[in-house]
């Protein structure tokens, strides 16, 4: 591609990100809403495709769309009052939030156009995802290591706590009782 | 590997809507209609004036169905033709996975967009089978990766000069092809549009809707399988005949054995397929994946 052509694309992506941004707000439907955001991010994936890096850009895709695909069951399910199956505001505490908003929009962009970013040395690495990841764990990779179990067990910890049910209501009180006893019984028959 | 230009594309198009096409003639065969059933269903739906819904979402609908097809086009341009390909990308594989996710949010919306109870209990069933089959399919899909030490395709498929992939990964090979089924919506993972509840995300689509949702269908069935083809049986590798005919006997091949065997299948739930997913299959393909790594590492 031409240099002209892929600043085009460029900003035309990033002009399609910015606009599904804005129709998350404006549209009355939490299903719209949801994958106007997935639109958004896809083509937030696409821009970073432009910076040769494939992996990570790629990535950005298909995590994004698989989140949104879960997050619209939860929004109809959760956002709204008889859920969210009929047209309602994407709104609440407008002043608040336009508010934060505007004030974090000029911190980052002030700050994008205001810091002295450095020029460039030297040429870029033949292979940009490996020296991004290089140079955001390289010498944090024991950080990463550790947060990562603890990430997890954080996870299951949460839920066991919140679920209602244990391992005696499904086992019985002398954890013997098989098949288990479950509202949703499972596949495997456990 | 020769990059084509994009000029290319509408001739891969039609290769793919060839392969459906030829899926849905061997159906209606097996099924005991006629090999022309199919033609005459297109044709009766391309008249078929469209339904109008109460209420429908149509951008996410029509977004729904038609997507499927453009799902299919999409994971077809990283996998090569012989030695021709629309997009030589270097993370292919992970492309591959991320249009196969596309599928999760278009079947959605088609659910969604009717505004009908069937139609939307369809596309929740599909999120729900979607949670049972990716993370095994994305595990699947890492093992020739492994094999290769590459996350380009055409690096898989060099790198099976000799032996195919599909020898020494068979669990990962099955794995792979039982989720290319899944994300068709076909045979046993077809819940999402079962008799049950009155077709589910197929209840209120008509005309050309209904044609692109059920052509989209078998476009990725048979996007699906090609990929089978450059993962595991060596793409165009092939004694006597030219490399591009390699690939599509070996895809048409696929295809048809998928075609026919998930018809032998009854239906699965997707409610008790997300145990059978996590507790059973995906432990087995992460046993495949070490195996592979461990050969990787030693050879």
């Amino acid at each position: 591609m031409t240099g002209v052509v892929q600043t085009v694309l460029f900003w035309g992506l990033g002009a399609v990100a910015v606009a599904a941004g804005v129709v998350v707000f404006r549209t009355d439907s939490m299903a719209r809403a949801t994958y106007a955001l997935a639109a958004s991010f896809v083509a937030v994936g696409a821009q970073v495709l432009f910076l040769h890096l494939d992996y990570v850009g790629v990535i950005v895709v298909l995590m994004m769309v698989m989140e949104m695909a879960v997050m619209a069951v939860y929004m109809v399910m959760f956002m709204g009052m008889n859920p969210a199956l009929m047209p309602m505001s994407m709104v609440h505490s407008r002043k608040t939030s336009l508010g934060v908003a505007a004030g974090a929009f000029i911190v980052l962009a002030g700050g994008a156009l205001l810091v002295p970013w450095p020029a460039r040395r030297g040429a870029p690495a033949v292979d940009l995802t490996v020296s991004l990841g290089q140079a955001t764990m390289g010498s944090k990779m024991l950080v990463m290591l550790v947060v990562s179990p603890v990430l997890f067990s954080t996870i299951v910890s949460a839920l066991v706590l919140a679920l209602p049910r244990s391992r005696y209501d499904r086992l019985g009180d002398d954890l013997r009782r098989r098949p288990a006893e479950d509202p949703q019984p499972g596949g495997v028959g456990r | 590997m020769v990059t084509v230009s994009v000029a290319w594309a509408p001739l891969a198009l039609l290769l793919v809507v060839a392969a459906a096409w030829w899926a849905a003639c061997l159906d209606a065969v097996v099924s005991g209609g006629r090999w022309g059933a199919p033609a005459a269903e297109a044709a009766r739906l391309l008249r078929q004036r469209r339904r109008t819904l109460l209420a429908a979402d149509r951008l996410l609908w029509r977004l729904g169905g038609g997507g499927l097809l453009v799902a299919a086009l999409l994971m077809v341009a990283v996998i090569p033709l012989g030695r021709w390909t629309l997009s030589d990308l270097g993370v292919g594989v992970v492309w591959f996975n991320a249009m196969d996710v596309l599928v999760w949010a278009l079947v959605w919306m088609a659910g969604w967009g009717a505004n009908s109870t069937h139609a939307l209990v369809g596309g929740y069933r599909f999120l729900a089978q979607a949670l049972a089959y990716e993370l095994p399919l994305m595990f699947a899909l890492t093992a020739p990766a492994v094999g290769a030490g590459s996350l380009r395709v055409a690096d898989v498929i060099a790198a099976q000069h000799g032996l195919w992939f599909v020898v020494w990964m068979p669990v990962a090979f099955v794995v792979f092809c039982a989720c290319v089924v899944a994300f068709s919506v076909q045979g046993p993972f077809a819940a999402a549009a079962a008799a049950d509840i009155g077709g589910g995300v197929l209840a209120e689509v008509s005309g050309v809707d209904r044609l692109l949702l059920l052509a989209g269908r078998y476009a990725l069935l048979a996007a699906g399988s090609a990929f089978a083809v450059v993962a595991f049986f060596g793409g165009g590798d092939g004694p006597w005949l030219p490399d591009w005919v390699w690939t599509l006997v070996k895809t048409f091949a696929v295809l048809s054995v998928l075609v026919l065997v998930r018809r032998r299948v009854p239906l699965l739930r997707p409610d008790r397929l997300v145990e059978v997913g996590w507790v059973l299959v995906l432990p087995l393909t992460l046993l495949q994946l070490l195996v592979v790594s461990v050969v990787v590492v030693v050879r």
